[in-house]
């Protein structure tokens, strides 16, 4: 078998390609993602491959291209919509939370809504305020929803099949710091993935570093920087915001007794909160320390690098969580 | 039932691609001074046809004719002359500065500058403008100093915003130029909102509007277009039609209405359509609108027929996805050239005094470019403190925010 090396924007193409080229009943509708290739150049080539029909530019409204790919899965096909960045879903919020979550429930198992839909999300490259958001928490507030986020280029080439083949709604939310990436991955083979479990990204023995999305390398980045320091920490990429995996993370805390919570997003009310809270539910008495939390800080994010990255989560920041767990 | 055809999708497609001749056939374009200028209360159901015409003052020759010219003195056209030279001089200096790293991300102007510099004459001071990322022509006509626009695109210690916006998302009260937002279409239904304020307040100020051919499919749009209508809110609801969204052509947000302005017909507003290229005509257009609200007649829609020459930002390379030579064919021409050569013919301009205004307005630019770089650019000299991002979240600082900035160090 063969390895292929590819970045993460190109995994995303290849896995729309391969959704395409299986199921005629799929689409991928949004801004700017037929010759432009969406935002982050994600469907660059395939209108030449599947047709300006199947990689169609929408009318630049986000509640209506939503609204309308719910339609159409509701109508039988499989829709794939893209959004080019978090904050813009925001304007297809209602489409999403009151419609697409709660069809299946509300009619009695009657209508399904099997769309897939996709952005970028986070913060990093200088887009200041409005573009830089991490919501992804907000959708892991709702139920009736699935919600991915691929930290790694082989999440990224084999997360949409599965997202394609769940009855239900699914996000998946693609870090826009994440997109040049690269790995190696087997050009062929099996590419099937449990779309229900977190990753153990590096096996540690002292704190368990609990992360999603972009935040996953930041959190290996500091392990690193600990191992000069005799501290072992175990990583775990969330992988799935939506329904959580209790099991992993309460196993590897049972195991390490400590925990450090890494979540890009605002503090109050994130997703970070969640995880300590369920850490302090489930596994209070397995615990030698407080649960750590190292979040953004809580201010619209600024433009300037020095600025950004001061607002966000570092490998420093995320060390100094660490050693404060350990006491040291 | 047998004999209909299956159904197909219609997906609309722009007359030509890459590769191919650039064909604008489509635009039809009616000769200067043929259109009309009814009188500012007319009943909007009487100009119905103007929603699918275009308004035009500068013909071929350069002359001034129709019942919209002869509004402006020739002290007021070499200055609106300037303003755009001015904005096109300050686009292609900072397009530059992008390139060298000085900041990161740009958006020019070019082939749009008569929209927003003449469109800011036919407003009063106190006015608000609710603008996009395209018209910083509204500031350089208002007199905005160069150097604070630089300071801020730069991000240095100067910087008006303190690093909390990206680059050329102006704000100016002081100039009537509302904090641009970058998530499309919302300002525009804050200005009717704040046109509605002014008129329960009994004031005499007016609101406007501004947003793109593509931006007008979102919701916000339209749910402002409800407002201004039934409200009868004193605003100038404008659109930009540049032809591009990106990479989306006109037609995907257009559909089946012939015209943007025809947006305006279903909810009983007055839509004008104006040559965007032409700045009497920019002008008259806007004077009028501006007219009907202060008159307490409403909103007044105008959409503006124009082409975006260069790329949609510096992130955007066009000839992905239309022809290069495309904006050598458009119809509508170059609006500093016909300007200018209507000043010529007037006997108030030459092509001497053009070069030489030229060389001013560019040493202007880099004057001020060097004042700002003198504070700092994004990769060199002085930045705004980390401390300014906790600033300004609210009024009075919150204790956790105040936690969080010491914990930051600050
Ligand atoms: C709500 C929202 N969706 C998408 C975008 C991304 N975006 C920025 S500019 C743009 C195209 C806007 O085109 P148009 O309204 O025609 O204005 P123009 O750039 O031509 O002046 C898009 C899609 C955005 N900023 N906000
Ligand atoms: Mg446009």
């Amino acid at each position: 078998m063969t390895n292929s090396r590819l970045t993460y924007r190109e995994a995303v193409r290849e896995a729309l390609r391969e959704a395409l080229a299986r199921d005629k009943r799929v689409f991928l509708m949004g801004e700017d993602v037929n010759r432009y290739g969406g935002a982050y150049a994600c469907s660059l080539g395939l209108p030449a491959e599947f047709g300006d029909e199947r990689v169609r530019d929408a009318p630049l409204s986000e509640s209506a291209f939503v609204g309308a790919g719910i339609g159409a899965a509701l109508g039988g096909m499989r829709p794939i919509v893209e959004i080019m960045t978090i904050n813009f879903s925001l304007l297809a919020l209602d489409q999403i939370v009151n419609s697409a979550a709660t069809l299946r429930h509300m009619s009695g198992g009657q209508f399904s809504v099997p769309i897939v839909i996709r952005m970028a999300t986070g913060a990093g490259r200088q887009l200041a305020a409005q573009h830089s958001h991490s919501l992804e928490g907000w959708y892991g507030h709702i139920p009736g929803i699935r919600v991915l986020a691929p930290a790694t280029v082989a999440d990224a080439r084999r997360m949409l099949w599965p997202a394609l083949e769940d009855p239900d709604p699914v996000i998946i939310m693609e870090h826009a710091t994440l997109y040049n990436d690269e790995d190696e991955l087997p050009a062929d083979g099996d590419m099937s993935v449990d779309i229900t479990k977190a990753a153990t990204r590096r096996q540690g023995s002292d704190v368990t570093v609990i992360a999603h999305s972009a935040c996953v390398k930041k959190a290996l980045n500091a392990a690193e920087m600990l191992v000069g320091e005799g501290i072992d920490c175990e990583v775990i990429d969330l992988r799935i915001l939506r329904p959580l995996d209790d099991e992993t993370i309460i196993a590897s805390v049972r195991k390490t007794h400590r925990a450090v919570v890494v979540d890009e997003a605002w503090r109050s009310g994130s997703l970070a909160a969640e995880i300590s809270s369920r850490i302090t539910e489930q596994a209070f008495y397995d615990l030698d320390a407080p649960v750590e939390r190292v979040c953004g800080a809580e201010v619209p994010i600024p433009y300037p690098k020095h600025l950004e990255q001061a607002a966000l989560p570092q490998p420093q920041s995320i060390a100094a969580a660490v050693r404060k767990a350990m006491r040291r | 039932m047998s004999d209909l055809d299956r159904l197909s999708l219609h997906v609309p497609e722009p007359a030509v691609r890459p590769g191919g001749e650039p064909d604008f056939s489509n635009v039809k374009i009616p000769k200067a001074g043929s259109v009309p200028r009814p009188e500012v209360d007319v009943a909007p159901e009487e100009i119905r046809d103007l929603a699918y015409s275009i308004i035009r003052v500068l013909n071929r020759d350069g002359e001034a004719v129709g019942p919209w010219a002869g509004l402006l003195s020739d002290d007021e056209l070499l200055a609106g002359l300037r303003h755009m030279m001015t904005l096109r001089a300050f686009d292609a200096r900072m397009l530059m500065a992008q390139r060298q790293g000085k900041t990161s991300f740009y958006m020019q102007h070019l082939g749009e500058e008569a929209v927003s510099c003449a469109f800011r004459k036919a407003l009063n001071k106190g006015d608000m403008n609710f603008p996009t990322y395209r018209q910083a022509g509204l500031l350089i006509a208002d007199g905005y100093p160069m150097v604070e626009m630089m300071n801020q695109i730069f991000s240095n210690e100067s910087d008006p915003l303190r690093g909390r916006q990206l680059p050329i998302m102006y704000s100016s009260k002081e100039h009537g130029f509302f904090t641009i937002s970058g998530n499309l279409a919302t300002q525009y239904v804050q200005a009717v909102g704040w046109a509605m304020a002014s008129a329960i307040k009994r004031d005499t100020k007016i609101a406007a509007a501004w947003i793109g051919d593509g931006s007008t499919a979102e919701s916000d749009f339209h749910s402002a277009l409800v407002f201004a209508s039934t409200y009868k809110a004193p605003v100038i609801l404008n659109i930009v039609n540049n032809q591009w969204a990106i990479s989306t052509f006109q037609g995907i947000a257009r559909g089946g209405s012939g015209t943007f302005a025809a947006r305006g017909l279903g909810f009983g507003i007055p839509a004008l359509r104006v040559d965007g290229n032409d700045y009497l005509a920019v002008y008259a257009v806007a004077k009028w609108a501006a007219e009907r609200a202060r008159r307490n007649l409403g909103p007044t829609l105008i959409e503006y027929v124009t082409y975006r020459v260069g790329a949609h930002s510096t992130s955007d390379d066009p000839s992905a996805y239309r022809p290069k030579t495309e904006s050598e064919a458009w119809p509508l021409g170059d609006p500093v050239l016909r300007l200018k050569k209507h000043l010529i013919l007037r006997g108030a301009w030459s092509e001497e005094r053009h070069a030489q205004a030229e060389a001013e307005i560019l040493d202007e630019v880099i004057q001020a470019q060097k004042q700002a770089e003198g504070h700092g650019t994004l990769h060199a000299g002085g930045k705004p403190s980390v401390r300014d991002i906790f600033e300004g979240v609210y009024a009075e600082m919150p204790p956790h925010i105040r936690r969080q900035r010491q914990k930051a160090g600050y």
